[in-house]
């Protein structure tokens, strides 16, 4: 099970609510990389049903245009969750997102549930993908064993507004109560080669607030942010875009590698700078991100 | 599929539908209000009617208020009224009826 779409790029994942068609209907106009169209808390407890029928006709008769369409089904602790999954999968949805993760055996139950329906609908197996949403510190502590519980998990989230409730404080604004859970979770989803997504910052009257949180979460080495606006994204993209300087860097230290490689020299110098080969992953990282971003067309 | 009791689906916000559907003896008899009804009506009126055909609903009295819903709220809306209606609590046939 090799998806292609494990991958991809998701710097901005935006959460839209499946009980409101006017939400759903063209969120692809503001390009975010995927969005996260969701059963669970944004829909009233009585319109859970209503909720899965937009969700169903959306997905088969609204062209997304290349954005990824993930669902958000409710959590394995209501009897909602298995319909949920038949609905996403039947309707063509590309991943499921499973909130209030705690442990690998909850990913297995949802993968299971992902088989039957892949089957039941004639999707092929191993097309939806999963990730996970770890809301709790008992979540965020079995971050490395969850990384690696499914083929199909392309990535882990942190849930900020559940995940301070579990550690008895409240989201402060700074990000220290988040600071042990970001630096936790991104070294785990390294370790075990998946994607790893920053928690929603909910206050849209402070975009400078965003702006560093997404900084600091870019820096520490996430792949993206969860978000709830349209003008979150522009701000995202523009952090997550390599610049020209590093662009410019990033070509010279591949080509310089391999080209030192073949001399058989192992150590040398980019603009002063010491380069080896430990930096020949990150420098192709760049190229790859400045392609996707529509900001760098070289052969590299 | 039998419409058993009233029910209700949808709201009257921007792009959704509110459908009401209630038991019926005389075929399918529907109400549309829309304030696009002289440009979509006959669309409006087209997707419900084949909605209903798929779903087997045969005799119901149906009002619809569009608020500019596309054909995909439409049928969902129809859908969740009708089986409300039926007070269906299984597993839902995705890509059956329900597409």
């Amino acid at each position: 099970m090799n998806n292609p779409n494990k991958k991809r790029l998701r710097r901005t994942m935006m959460f839209l609510n499946c009980q409101k068609p006017g939400l759903i209907k063209d969120p692809y106009i503001y390009q975010p990389d995927s969005i996260m169209l969701d059963l669970e808390d944004a829909v009233a407890e009585k319109e859970k049903d209503a909720a899965r029928y937009s969700l169903y006709h959306a997905l088969q008769e609204i062209d997304y245009r290349g954005v990824e369409k993930v669902v958000r089904i409710n959590g394995l602790d209501t009897g909602l969750w298995r319909e949920d999954i038949r609905c996403a999968v039947a309707g063509g949805c590309d991943s499921i997102r499973l909130p209030k993760t705690e442990t690998p055996k909850d990913v297995e139950m949802v993968e299971q549930a992902i088989d039957s329906a892949e089957q039941e609908f004639g999707i092929p197996k191993g097309k939806i993908l999963i990730i996970a949403a770890l809301e709790s510190a008992k979540g965020v502590l079995n971050a490395g064993a969850i990384c690696s519980s499914s083929e199909r998990l392309f990535g882990i989230a942190l849930s900020g507004g559940d995940y301070t409730k579990d550690l008895q404080t409240t989201l402060s604004g700074t990000g220290v109560e988040l600071m042990g859970a970001r630096q936790h979770m991104i070294i785990a989803a390294r370790a075990a080669g998946v994607q790893c997504f920053d928690t929603v910052h909910t206050n849209l009257d402070d975009m400078e607030g965003f702006r560093r949180e997404v900084q600091i979460i870019h820096d520490m080495g996430f792949d993206g942010k969860s978000i709830i606006n349209p003008r979150q994204i522009p701000i995202v993209h523009e952090i997550y875009t390599p610049k020209p300087k590093e662009i410019i860097f990033a070509e010279k230290v591949v080509r310089e590698i391999d080209e030192k490689k073949a001399q058989g020299i192992g150590v040398f110098t980019v603009d002063g700078k010491m380069i080896d080969i430990a930096f020949y992953d990150g420098a192709k990282r760049t190229l790859a991100l400045a392609k996707a971003s529509g900001v760098y067309d070289g052969e590299l | 599929m039998e419409i058993k009791k009233p029910a209700v689906a949808g709201t009257l916000e921007s792009s959704d539908c509110m459908v009401t559907v209630e038991p019926g003896g005389n075929g399918v008899e529907f109400d549309l209000e829309s304030a696009v009804i002289r440009q979509y009506g006959y669309q409006i009126r087209k997707v419900t009617m084949e909605t209903l055909e798929r779903l087997g609903v045969k005799n119901v009295k149906i009002r619809m208020v569009d608020k500019g819903a596309l054909d995909c709220t439409i049928k969902a809306r129809v859908e969740c009224a009708c089986y409300r209606a039926n007070e269906y609590k299984g597993y839902l046939p995705w890509g059956g009826v329900i597409r």
